[in-house]
C-alpha cells in the first residue's frame, strides 16, 4: 500500500525513541558492555613499520607467560583465496580483509595486526605483546597518493595489476583500477566553450572518528558453537566475514548487535571479531577485545584522502557545456576506495551534455579505508562545487543562478547512467531562494558560500517481523542495528499501519538467528528498505486481523475495515457489530488462527536519491588564519521525514561532520609512514564551541517507491560543506582554498602567497 | 599485585572496592562495580564520555585513579535520576532527540549536570564552552544545546519555550 497522500497519525510527528531512556541512564549496553564468566582479554600487535616484511615471528616467550592462555598470527587462519565480497559497503576482497585483520607475510601499514593475545587481564595481555618477537625486514614505503603512482613508487602487492584497462599492464603497480565514465564528446564540447575554469583541489583521509572504539566479545564452544557480541553496522556482516576468514559454517555462528556507539561507515567490516573467535577457538574461553583510540586511528578507517582535477566549460549564458575530471583517491594498503561514487557524484547534480570521467583507485602504506558518510561524494565535490563557485565570478552569474541553470531534473540522463526520476535537486534550490538567509545582509568581513550534494541511496535486501503479543501490544523486530534512530522510524510506521500509538509498538534488532536475512545498516537504506519490510509485515498482520474479525462476526473479510487500531463492519450492509480492538483480537487469536505474527524479506529498489544545498557564512581571522562558521544551514530534500526531529539529527550531525573534514581533521604522517595525531587531541574533531546552531530545512518531495515516501537522509549532508565553506571563504577573503582542511596555517599561508 | 582498599560514595551509597594502582577510576566503576554507564572513548581526557562528577567537580574519570577514589563522593550517570524518575536534563534530551547513537550521552548529561549546579542560567556560548570537553560525532550538537538551554529553564522554574 502507498501512504504517500493519507493523512497520518504518527509518521511525522515526534514521539520519544524506543531506546531513549535506555541511552540517558547508562543502561544501553554496548560491546564494550558486555562481560562472560571466565572471559578473558584479546589484545592485538601492531607493526610499528609501515612497510615491511614479516622475516619471522617467534611467540613462545608470550605463550609462556602466566596467564597467557592463546597466541595466534596468520598461521592460525586459512590462507584463504582472492574473491570478491558483497557483504559490506563497497567493494571488498575476502582475502584482502582476512589479510587486514592479521598480516601473513608483509605489514603494509603502521598499527597493521600481525600477532593477538588472549589473558586474563589486561595487564598481561599487555605484557604478553612485549614479549612476542618479530624480526621484520624493512622496506621503502609510500605515503601519498601520486607519489604511489609513480613508475619507481614501492608496489605493495606483487600481484596487483591495473584493472578497467587495456591492455592488461605487464607490471604490477599501486593502482588498483581505472574507472572511466563519459557522456557525450567532451572535446568537442570545450572547443564550444567561451568561459572554462580549470582547478587542481587535494583533500586529506578523515577519520568516520565514532567515539565508540571496536569492540566485540567471542566465544568458541567445543562443539564449535561461536557467538559474538560485537558492535557493528551488520551483524550479518560480521557472521559472513567471520565465517569466511575462519573457514566456519554460518549456521555456528551467531552474532548479537550490541548498541553501536556511531559507525558512519566505518563499521562495515570487521577487524575483531574473527580474532576473538581464534583466540577463542584456540584456548576455549571467552574473549572480549576493544581497540584503544590510536588503535582505531591507526589501524580502522579512514576514508580516502584524494588529488581530483576539475575543467568545466560554459556558455556565456552560464550553460555548462563539457566537463572533466581526474580523480586519484587513496585506497590504504589494499584495493577499494570509494572511488565509483567518486566518480558518480560529483557531475550527478547538473545536466551536462558532455562528460569525461576518470578515476583511480590506489594503494599506499595507510590503513585500508573504511566507508565514510556518502563515501566518495565529499570528495568529489568539494572540487565540483568549489569549481561552479569559480565559474560563476568568471562568468558575473549568481552561484545559485547557475546551478538552477544547469540543474538535473527528471527525465536528466546522468554521466553514469541512469536517468533521473523523482528528485527534488530543483525543490531544493527553490528552498534555498527562499530561505531567510540566502537574502540576510552579510556583516562586514564575512562571506557566504553555497554548495550542492548529490548521493544515490540504495536499498536491498532486508527482514522484518511483526508480532502481536497476547495483550494487543506489538513487537517489531528487524535486522537492521540501530545507528541513529531506526528503531524509532520503523515503530512509527508500524503503529501507522495497525492504526495505534507508537508506545503500543516496541522495536527491536534482532540476533542473526533470530531473524531473516538483512543487508548492513549504510547507504541511507534502513529507514528505506527495513522500513518497507517493515511496512509490509504490518499489512500483513492487518490483513489477518481483518480475517480473526470477519471470521468472529461471521461475514466476509471484504466486509471488515480496519481503522485507528479496530476492526469495523464496512458500512452498513456488512451488519451492525461491536468494533473489535487489538487487545481483544489478540486475546482470541488461538481461537482464531494461533499466533497474530508476520515477517516480510524484500529486496528493496527505487531508492530515491537525495539532493542537498547549504549556505554557509564565515569570517576569517586574517591574522591567525582561524575560520569560524557564523551561521549555517542545511536544506535537503528527504523524500518523507518519518521522524522529523531525526532526519534533522542526521543532517545536523553530517553537516557538522562535513565542518571538521572542511577545517580541521587530516591524518599527519612523518617520514617513517607513522601516523603523528592518533588521538582526540591532536586529530580535531569538531566540538560544541566550533559550531553554530545548524539549521536543517526538510524539502519533502515523496519517494513513490516507498510506501511513505522516504528517501534514505543520513549522508547527502556531509557532501556539501567543505565546497560551502571554501567558497565562503572565497567570498570573504578573495582566496580561492583548493586543500583541505582550511585549517589557520594554511589559511594564513593563502594570505602571505596572495601578497 | 597487591590490590588497594578503597572506600567511596558512589550514587549516594557506600561502595567499598579493591583495586590496582594503575587502574583508573573508569576502570573501577566499569570493570571492578559493574557501572559501564560511563564510557571509555578515548583514555586520554578528550572526548569526555567518561565524565562524573567527584566531590562537586566535573572530571574525566579516565584520568583519575581507582586509588585516588578514597573517601570521595562521586555520581556517575547511573545516579543522575531520582529512582524511576529522570533527571529534567535526561528528559529534554529525550525530547529535543539530543541523542542519536547514545554512547557520549551519558558523558553529556553528567557535564550538564555539572554546568547547571555551578551556572544555572548559562548563556548558549557558556554552554558550548562547557561542553567542548565532550565529544559528539551524531549530532553536530545543536539539538544538544538546546536541551541544555531548555533543561536550565526548567530548573530554574521558568516557562518552557
Amino acid at each position: 500500500m502507498n501512504y504517500i497522500d493519507s493523512s497520518l497519525k504518527v509518521v511525522g510527528t515526534r514521539p520519544v525513541r524506543p531506546d531513549g531512556v535506555d541511552k540517558v541512564t547508562g543502561r544501553a549496553v554496548f560491546a564494550a558492555d558486555t562481560r562472560a564468566a571466565g572471559m578473558l582479554w584479546g589484545k592485538v600487535l601492531r607493526s610499528p613499520h609501515a612497510h615491511a616484511r614479516i622475516v619471522s615471528i617467534d611467540t613462545s616467550k608470550a605463550r609462556a607467560l602466566k596467564g597467557v592462555f592463546a597466541v595466534v598470527t596468520a598461521a592460525d587462519f586459512p590462507d584463504i583465496p582472492s574473491e570478491e565480497a558483497f557483504v559490506g559497503e563497497g567493494p571488498m576482497n575476502f582475502r584482502d580483509l582476512a589479510l587486514n585483520c592479521m598480516a601473513r607475510t608483509k605489514v603494509l601499514y603502521e598499527g597493521h595486526a600481525l600477532a593477538a593475545v588472549a589473558a586474563s587481564t589486561q595487564a598481561i595481555a599487555d605484557a604478553a605483546l612485549a614479549l612476542i618477537d618479530v624480526t621484520y625486514e624493512v622496506l621503502p614505503h609510500v605515503i601519498d597518493v601520486e607519489a604511489a603512482m609513480a613508475p619507481d613508487a614501492p608496489v605493495l602487492h606483487d600481484d596487483m595489476f591495473t584493472t578497467g584497462v587495456d591492455p592488461k599492464p605487464a607490471k604490477p603497480s599501486n593502482i588498483a583500477k581505472v574507472v572511466t565514465f563519459k557522456k557525450g564528446d567532451a572535446e568537442a564540447g570545450f572547443k564550444d566553450a567561451d568561459v572554462i575554469v580549470e582547478g587542481r583541489y587535494t583533500t586529506q583521509p578523515v577519520h568516520q572518528a565514532y567515539i565508540e572504539p571496536h569492540a566485540c566479545l567471542a566465544s568458541c564452544s567445543p562443539d564449535g558453537q561461536v557467538q559474538i557480541h560485537s558492535s557493528s553496522q551488520g551483524h550479518f556482516m560480521v557472521r559472513a566475514y567471520t565465517a569466511k576468514l575462519l573457514g566456519l559454517n554460518m549456521a555456528n555462528i551467531r552474532v548479537n548487535p550490541a548498541e553501536i556507539g556511531g559507525g558512519f561507515g566505518g563499521k562495515t567490516l570487521v577487524y575483531l571479531e574473527p580474532v576473538a573467535v581464534a583466540l577463542s577457538r584456540k584456548c576455549g574461553r571467552s574473549v572480549k577485545m576493544q581497540m584503544t583510540r590510536e588503535d582505531v586511528f591507526r589501524a580502522s578507517g579512514p576514508t580516502s584522502g584524494a588529488t581530483v582535477e576539475v575543467t568545466l566549460g560554459a556558455k556565456r549564458d552560464g550553460t555548462i557545456v563539457a566537463a572533466k575530471q581526474v580523480l586519484k583517491y587513496q585506497a590504504g594498503a589494499f584495493a577499494g576506495s570509494p572511488i565509483g561514487p567518486g566518480c558518480m557524484c560529483g557531475f550527478a547534480m547538473y545536466d551536462l551534455p558532455n562528460v569525461d570521467v576518470v578515476g583511480y583507485d590506489v594503494v599506499s602504506n595507510r590503513p585500508k579505508v573504511a566507508a565514510y558518510r556518502a563515501p566518495g561524494a565529499p570528495i568529489t565535490s568539494f572540487a565540483v562545487e568549489s569549481a561552479m563557485d569559480e565559474l560563476a565570478t568568471k562568468l558575473g552569474i549568481d552561484a545559485l543562478t547557475l546551478r538552477e541553470k544547469n540543474a538535473a531534473r527528471n527525465g536528466t540522463k546522468t554521466h553514469y547512467g541512469p536517468t533521473h526520476q523523482n528528485i527534488g535537486f530543483t525543490a531544493v534550490l527553490d528552498a534555498v531562494k527562499a530561505h531567510p538567509h540566502w537574502k540576510a545582509p552579510l556583516k562586514p568581513g564575512q562571506g557566504r558560500g553555497l554548495a550542492t550534494g548529490f548521493w544515490f541511496n540504495i536499498g536491498g535486501e532486508s527482514t522484518a517481523q511483526v508480532h502481536v503479543n497476547e495483550d494487543g501490544s506489538v513487537t517489531a523486530a528487524t535486522g537492521s542495528p540501530d545507528i541513529g534512530g531506526s528503531r524509532a522510524s520503523i515503530g512509527m510506521m508500524v503503529a501507522e499501519v495497525l492504526g495505534v500509538p507508537p508506545t503500543t509498538v516496541r522495536t527491536i534488532v534482532a540476533d542473526t538467528a533470530s531473524i531473516g536475512f538483512t543487508h548492513l545498516t549504510g547507504g541511507s537504506r534502513v529507514t528505506f528498505a527495513t522500513g518497507m519490510a517493515a511496512t509490509q509485515a504490518a499489512e500483513k498482520v492487518v490483513e489477518d486481523l481483518k480475517k480473526r474479525a470477519a471470521q468472529t462476526w461471521d461475514i466476509p473479510v471484504e466486509a471488515v475495515e480496519w481503522k485507528d487500531g479496530m476492526a469495523y463492519p464496512a458500512g452498513s450492509n456488512a451488519g451492525a457489530f461491536e468494533p473489535l480492538d487489538l487487545a481483544t483480537l489478540a486475546l482470541k487469536a488461538a481461537r482464531t488462527g494461533g499466533p497474530l505474527v508476520a515477517e516480510v524479506s524484500v529486496n528493496a529498489q527505487g531508492a530515491g536519491p537525495g539532493f542537498g544545498a547549504h549556505i554557509c557564512d564565515v569570517s576569517v581571522d586574517a591574522e591567525t588564519g582561524a575560520v569560524t562558521i557564523e551561521r549555517y544551514t542545511a536544506i535537503q530534500d528527504v523524500g518523507k521525514a518519518i521522524h522529523p526531529s531525526y532526519v534533522e539529527g542526521q543532517i545536523q550531525g553530517g553537516a557538522a561532520q562535513g565542518i571538521g573534514w572542511a577545517l580541521n581533521e587530516e591524518y599527519i604522517y612523518n617520514a617513517k609512514g607513522q601516523m603523528e595525531n592518533a588521538g582526540f587531541l591532536d586529530y580535531r574533531v569538531p566540538v560544541a564551541s566550533d559550531v553554530p546552531m545548524i539549521e536543517a530545512v526538510l524539502v519533502e518531495v515523496p519517494n513513490p517507491r516507498h510506501p511513505f515516501g522516504a528517501r534514505g537522509v543520513g549522508e547527502v549532508p556531509i557532501i556539501p560543506p567543505m565546497a560551502a565553506i571554501a567558497n565562503a571563504i572565497r567570498g570573504a577573503t578573495g582566496l580561492r582554498m583548493v586543500d583541505l582542511p582550511m585549517s589557520p596555517p594554511k589559511v594564513r599561508a593563502a594570505f602571505d602567497a596572495a601578497g | 599485585m597487591a590490590k588497594t582498599y578503597v572506600s567511596a560514595t558512589i550514587n549516594g551509597e557506600s561502595s567499598e572496592f579493591l583495586c590496582e594502582t594503575q587502574q583508573t577510576l573508569l576502570d573501577v566503576l566499569r570493570d571492578v562495580i559493574g557501572l559501564t554507564g560511563s564510557k571509555e572513548g578515548c583514555a586520554s581526557g578528550d572526548c569526555g564520555a567518561c565524565s562524573v562528577i567527584m566531590d562537586g567537580r566535573l572530571v574525566c574519570s579516565c584520568l583519575v585513579l581507582g586509588v585516588e577514589a578514597e573517601g570521595a563522593t562521586i555520581t556517575t550517570i547511573e545516579g543522575i535520576a531520582n529512582g524511576e524518575k529522570l533527571h529534567p536534563v535526561q528528559q529534554k534530551f529525550l525530547e529535543h532527540a539530543a541523542l542519536q547513537c547514545g554512547f557520549c550521552t551519558p558523558g553529556l548529561i553528567v557535564a550538564t549536570k555539572a554546568l547547571l549546579d555551578e551556572n544555572p542560567n548559562p548563556t548558549e556560548t557558556e554552554a558550548r564552552y562547557w561542553l567542548a570537553g565532550n565529544l559528539c560525532r551524531c549530532t553536530g550538537y545543536d539539538k544538544v544545546i538546546r536541551a541544555v538551554m531548555d533543561a536550565a529553564a526548567e530548573l530554574r522554574g521558568e516557562a518552557v519555550g
